[in-house]
């Protein structure tokens, strides 16, 4: 007993009552996942082991996500070698061409992912399932060739660090701020190697698409994986989603935790993280005025429909300033489809932004919104490492959806109440 | 396995962008994955990087994103090992998977200077630093993943116990 929800998904996957924190156990894996810029390196060592087939074809997945529409010719020979390996290996669920979405807001939209199961992704952020209450880590590619070979990968189980938060979120504060706020309270390695749990009355309020942003980004902790007990907001969300059987846990009440983070937040303001680190989050009001040349409101942390409907309400009727690049990326086609039917888009167009396809994008450098030596850029996304967005001398602020749409009106900076 | 080489000395928190930077994941290649190794954080690592070399850096070392084109790009422009205080844990699996050694040893990493000339002792867990005439000592990896290093990596590994 006293097993935290890690724990109880981690024994329930190795055919164990029960496991301690520190224990190597070899757990069978549901979902494992690749894109377009792991998967090849994952094909390659795959054919090295020289098994004809992957394990299970339902339960591979690889998004073409990253580089794509292909940004040159490298990563069009990149996405081909992928594409034939996904039709040579019969992949149910291959996301290519049309079907592309932002992955880690693609598989919980397509009921890809769910709640009790053990997730692999050959990408940093795929600790964002844990909103679902799965069991969810970024690997490698050599990991996650093994797991297509194995159907199961070797973990230690982590100790836990239990993150309480409570009270009433003040207006224009979401569940980016609460996690820019964390990191910036515990540092980028605060968490390294341990399972992040988040609870609390606040987290038991908190929105699915919020909650997916905060797991989104344990891994900017360091954190192993970012979970969330699976509740109502759960299997209300799930319900016309998921395809699988939803294996509900969560942890006992006496569960031993490494440590416990209480977080009021009822007096937290929107968080700025500055450059170069997540780590050095600060309330709005100490970074106002910063002027800025780029606003990128996307990514698998905030490209969700919601995000795109806080941005539409603070950019309704306004403009963004001349000086200003706004780009925009819904994460996944069918987001893009709403956002077109409920007059986002419209709004995003009209203000001066610019919509586009479903894409990791500028957020790793890769295109569509790279940025010169000097430049400086508010992005919804998860890192603000040095070069992140291009040139090693540019500069990325990370906020919340709403703080970059007003941020875009202002050319600077700005608290959305100012606009 | 022994080591011998030059320290090249980075900061805490060094993250895989800086490793590899994401303009150059278009490719699968070692090697020229190896040439544009450290360019988001040393532009003249490639002018003074020699085969041997060991990286030594402070806590965190390979933070953020999962790509494992950053320990292969080490791997390929010839470093032998790299010691941190500690390691962000993608990277540790990503390293051992590879067959790139990895040594946890915050003292090493507090002690070593840029241009000290260092010697490795898998094996006995000890790295000695001949410049500066001291030694320290780290732990073994559990027996697990000390086979997966000795196999030559995860791949090796499989196919051996494969084969078994």
């Amino acid at each position: 007993m006293r097993q935290t929800i890690t724990q109880k998904i981690l024994a329930k996957h190795s055919g164990k009552k029960e496991v301690q924190a520190g224990e190597f156990i070899d757990a069978n894996v549901d979902i494992a996942l690749g894109n377009d810029i792991t998967s090849p390196l994952a094909i390659k060592q795959f054919r090295e082991i020289g098994q004809p087939k992957v394990f299970d074809r339902n339960k591979v997945v690889i998004v073409q996500d990253h580089f794509t529409p292909n940004k040159d010719i490298k990563s069009a020979e990149q996405c081909k070698f992928v594409r034939e390996f996904a039709h040579e290996q019969k992949l149910k669920n291959f996301f290519d061409c049309g079907s592309v979405g932002i992955e880690h807001v693609l598989l919980p939209e397509q009921g890809i992912v769910g709640p009790g199961q053990v997730v692999i992704g050959a990408d940093s952020h795929t600790c964002t399932y844990g909103a679902l209450g799965a069991f969810s880590t970024g690997v490698g590619s050599t990991d996650l060739a093994a797991v297509w070979s194995r159907g199961k990968i070797w973990l230690k189980v982590p100790e836990s660090i239990k993150f309480v938060y409570k009270g009433r979120r003040k207006k224009w504060v979401y569940g980016k701020d609460l996690i820019l706020y964390t990191i910036g309270k515990i540092g980028v390695d605060g968490a390294n190697y341990k399972s992040m749990e988040f609870t609390g009355d606040t987290i038991e309020t908190l929105p699915m698409p919020e909650r997916l942003t905060m797991a989104n980004m344990a891994i900017e902790a360091g954190g192993k994986n970012g979970i969330v007990e699976p509740d109502g907001i759960t299997l209300k969300y799930i319900k016309s989603r998921f395809r699988g059987k939803p294996e509900l846990y969560r942890s006992d009440t006496d569960a031993l935790y490494s440590d416990v983070v209480e977080i009021d937040v009822s007096r937290m303001d929107p968080q700025v993280s500055l450059p170069h680190l997540p780590e050095n989050s600060k309330p709005v009001s100490e970074v106002k005025n910063t002027h800025i040349d780029q606003v990128v409101i996307g990514s698998c942390t905030n490209g969700h429909l919601e995000d795109l409907e806080i941005a539409a309400r603070v950019l309704k009727g306004r403009k963004v300033h001349p000086y200003v690049r706004l780009l925009i990326f819904p994460a996944t086609p069918a987001i893009y489809l709403q956002a077109v039917k409920k007059g986002y888009v419209e709004i995003f167009i009209k203000a001066g932004g610019i919509v586009n396809p479903p894409t990791c994008g500028p957020c790793l450098g890769g295109h569509l919104g790279i940025l010169t030596k000097g430049e400086k850029c508010i992005a919804t996304t998860n890192r603000n490492f040095v070069g992140r967005m291009g040139d090693l001398e540019s500069e990325v602020y990370l906020s919340n959806p709403a703080v970059a749409a007003a941020s875009a009106i202002k050319g600077k900076i700005s608290y959305p109440e100012e606009v | 396995m022994k080591f011998k080489g030059k320290a090249i000395k980075y900061r805490n928190n060094v993250n895989t962008d800086e490793i590899i930077p994401a303009k150059f994941l278009n490719t699968r290649d070692d090697s020229e994955l190896g040439r544009h190794c450290m360019e988001g954080l040393d532009l003249g690592f490639a002018e003074k990087v020699r085969k041997g070399d060991i990286v030594v850096a402070g806590r965190n070392f390979g933070c953020g994103s999962s790509r494992e084109h950053a320990p292969v790009s080490i791997k390929a422009a010839g470093i032998s090992c790299v010691i941190a205080g500690s390691f962000a844990r993608i990277f540790f699996r990503n390293a051992i998977n590879i067959g790139l050694p990895i040594i946890e040893s915050e003292k090493a990493a507090k002690s070593i200077c840029d241009g000290d000339e260092i010697e490795v002792d898998l094996q006995n867990g000890s790295i000695k630093n001949i410049t500066k005439n001291e030694d320290y000592n780290f732990f073994a990896f559990p027996d697990f993943l000390q086979k997966i290093i000795d196999s030559g990596g995860l791949i090796p590994f499989l196919k051996h116990s494969k084969n078994a």
